[in-house]
């Protein structure tokens, strides 16, 4: 049902790499578990809306001027490489 | 007098009344963690302040001012949520060293009590697991007997808590995270309503079905902690702005009259005949204690595991897309850049980065929301989980709490389920309905098994109705077999 191309394919969509000895592995679990899923199917919800959030969904609205929340040193603090003020990458844009 | 079975109250009452130093209890737990971690690797990481942050207790209490209700008393808090200055991993090598600039609201709030925060502590990474076993920093064992697991996610929060390296843990709860390794480590374990608990600074698995929750060793204290960190937060958009009870004052054993449910579809001829024993006698107990009891059904209970799992996956595809390798967070090394593309940069970080059952989490449900699959599986369980819910609100028309076993069995070996991934989920047949539906659960400990591995049994209740749960578990805590009982690690 998941075959080694569905896998590949949406390994990139979410943009993890794979090894390609561990494909088949997935596949075949990944298959079995939406297997599993697929009884939900049988379950009639003509007409039902979804629901995501379980409890009452309330609306808080606070007033509209900016707050200092944090330093920039400290969102730097875990940064893999910095320069300066700013996050360090590889060149991969353009 | 006796360090191990001091309770919130306890600890800091003997604070104010000078019988003990904020130091000298954090000092015991601190050397108890020391001593007994090594053979359960419960902590991940031990706090470096929490002497000094005791001695500033101390002269508070000495210069006397008023303290707050968890003064004195030491909390480790499961590894995914936030504490500033000390490593917040979520079990994962993808947050090796992150250390976070800000506390997660809740543990602002233990704080704001006086609690004294000791350390941080193993789960399944990124919440997904049923064992601990998925922890990038190895497993966690259980006191009682460490072949087996303490459960998970929340395995190092159990483990912790039942070998008293801790007087209280934090741990979460997305499909059963809190009540299972409760339930297996013979602990109590409170997963709040859904909205009760902030979860600003929780690292987000699935975002619609995580809570917080306390895992102690008395109904009082989860009571006691459970108020301290339920309120509304402007930082959490679903936190809820019911005012917050004072579940520790209105805490009460006498459950006359109170309507128990038994779910029609939890009858299973696959509960371990232990488990089954304990819950029977359970239900015995509670009929001399004058509960009565209602046989309920909630027909849609049989679906929810697969839908648990496939919401789950498909919030944690999107929660988990976050981890890039830029910002912070583990990032890939590359060798030749000439050839390097974004698209690259990101999936040799994340594949590296993220364990086997995370990376299987994010493909579900990047192909549970993909085009042309969104409306069959993701959208399709959103509508069965509203008709999940009116089955549940339906049935506490006719009973106040449900009761059931917590899991089919008791703890199993380490290594015993890793291998089968399905087979791993269908541990969480008891507890998931619950987060779908977003109602309160609690485990207790009730009894044992033949082969001494605690049995715990659960208790759920509609949005809000925490003290129902609180009230009857309070009233088995005190005829509990598990009572005065302390595990093999100790």
């Amino acid at each position: 049902m998941i075959d080694s191309k569905k896998i590949e394919h949406i390994a990139k969509l979410a943009r993890l790499k794979i090894q390609p000895e561990n494909v088949q592995q997935y596949s075949d679990q990944l298959s079995k578990v939406l297997n599993h899923f697929d009884q939900i199917a049988q379950i009639d919800t003509t007409g039902i809306e979804p629901l995501v959030t379980p409890t009452e969904i309330e609306i808080f609205h606070r007033d509209d001027f900016a707050e200092k929340q944090f330093d920039a040193e400290n969102l730097l603090q875990n940064a893999p490489d910095r320069s300066g003020n700013l996050f360090k990458v590889p060149p991969v844009v353009g | 007098m006796n360090l191990i079975d001091l309770t919130f109250s306890e600890a800091r009452q003997a604070l104010i009344d000078k019988k003990i130093s904020a130091v000298e209890l954090t000092r015991f737990y601190l050397e108890r963690i020391e001593k007994l971690n090594p053979q359960l690797n419960a902590f991940t990481a031990i706090s470096k302040t929490a002497l000094s942050e005791a001695a500033t207790l101390d002269s508070k209490i000495a210069s006397g001012q008023p303290v707050g209700a968890l003064a004195g008393v030491g909390f480790g808090i499961k590894d995914m949520v936030c504490t500033k200055g000390l490593p917040s991993t979520a079990g994962s090598k993808m947050l090796q060293g992150f250390v976070p600039p800000y506390d997660a609201t809740l543990v602002r709030k233990l704080k704001n009590a006086d609690a004294i925060i000791l350390g941080k502590l193993n789960q399944d990474e990124f919440a997904m697991g049923s064992s601990n076993e998925t922890s990038y920093y190895g497993v966690c064992r259980n006191p009682w007997n460490p072949d087996y697991v303490p459960g998970g996610s929340s395995g190092g929060s159990a483990s912790a808590q039942a070998a008293r390296l801790t007087m209280g843990t934090i741990g979460t709860d997305t499909g059963g995270s809190i009540r299972q390794p409760a339930n297996f480590c013979g602990i109590v374990g409170i997963k709040p309503t859904y909205g009760r608990v902030s979860r600003y600074g929780v690292i987000a698995y699935a975002s619609s079905l995580d809570q917080a929750g306390p895992m102690v060793s008395t109904v009082a204290d989860a009571a006691l902690a459970l108020e301290t960190i339920c309120g509304h937060d402007p930082l959490d958009s679903t936190s809820s702005s019911r005012p917050v009870d004072t579940f520790s004052k209105s805490l009460s054993s006498n459950i006359k009259g109170l309507k128990i449910g038994l779910l029609k579809e939890y009858q299973k001829d696959s509960t371990d005949p232990d488990v089954q024993k304990v819950f029977d006698k359970s239900v015995a107990e509670l009929k001399k204690l004058g509960a009565e009891f209602v046989e309920i059904s909630v027909p849609l209970v049989e679906y929810a595991v697969p839908m648990y799992y496939l919401i789950s996956a498909s919030e944690a595809s999107s929660n988990l897309a976050r981890y890039d390798g830029v910002k912070y967070g583990y990032r890939a090394e590359f060798k030749d850049l000439s050839a390097l593309n974004l698209e690259d940069f990101y999936a040799e970080t994340r594949g590296q980065g993220f364990g086997a059952e995370v990376q299987r989490r994010i493909m579900l449900g990047t192909y549970c929301l993909s085009s042309g699959y969104y409306d069959a599986y993701y959208n399709k369980a959103c509508q069965v989980r509203r008709l999940l819910l009116q089955q549940y609100q339906n049935i506490f028309q006719k009973c106040d709490v449900i009761l059931s076993p917590v899991t089919t069995t008791p703890a199993f070996k380490i290594g015993e389920k890793s291998a089968d991934p399905l087979k791993m989920y269908l541990n969480d047949i008891f507890t998931t309905s619950t987060n779908l539906a977003g109602l309160g659960g609690m485990s207790v400990p009730f009894g044992f098994s033949t082969n001494g591995l605690p049995i715990g049994i659960q208790l759920t209740c509609n949005h809000f109705q925490e003290q129902k749960i609180l009230n009857v578990a309070y009233a088995l805590e005190q005829i509990s077999e598990t009572k005065g009982k302390t595990p093999h690690v100790f």
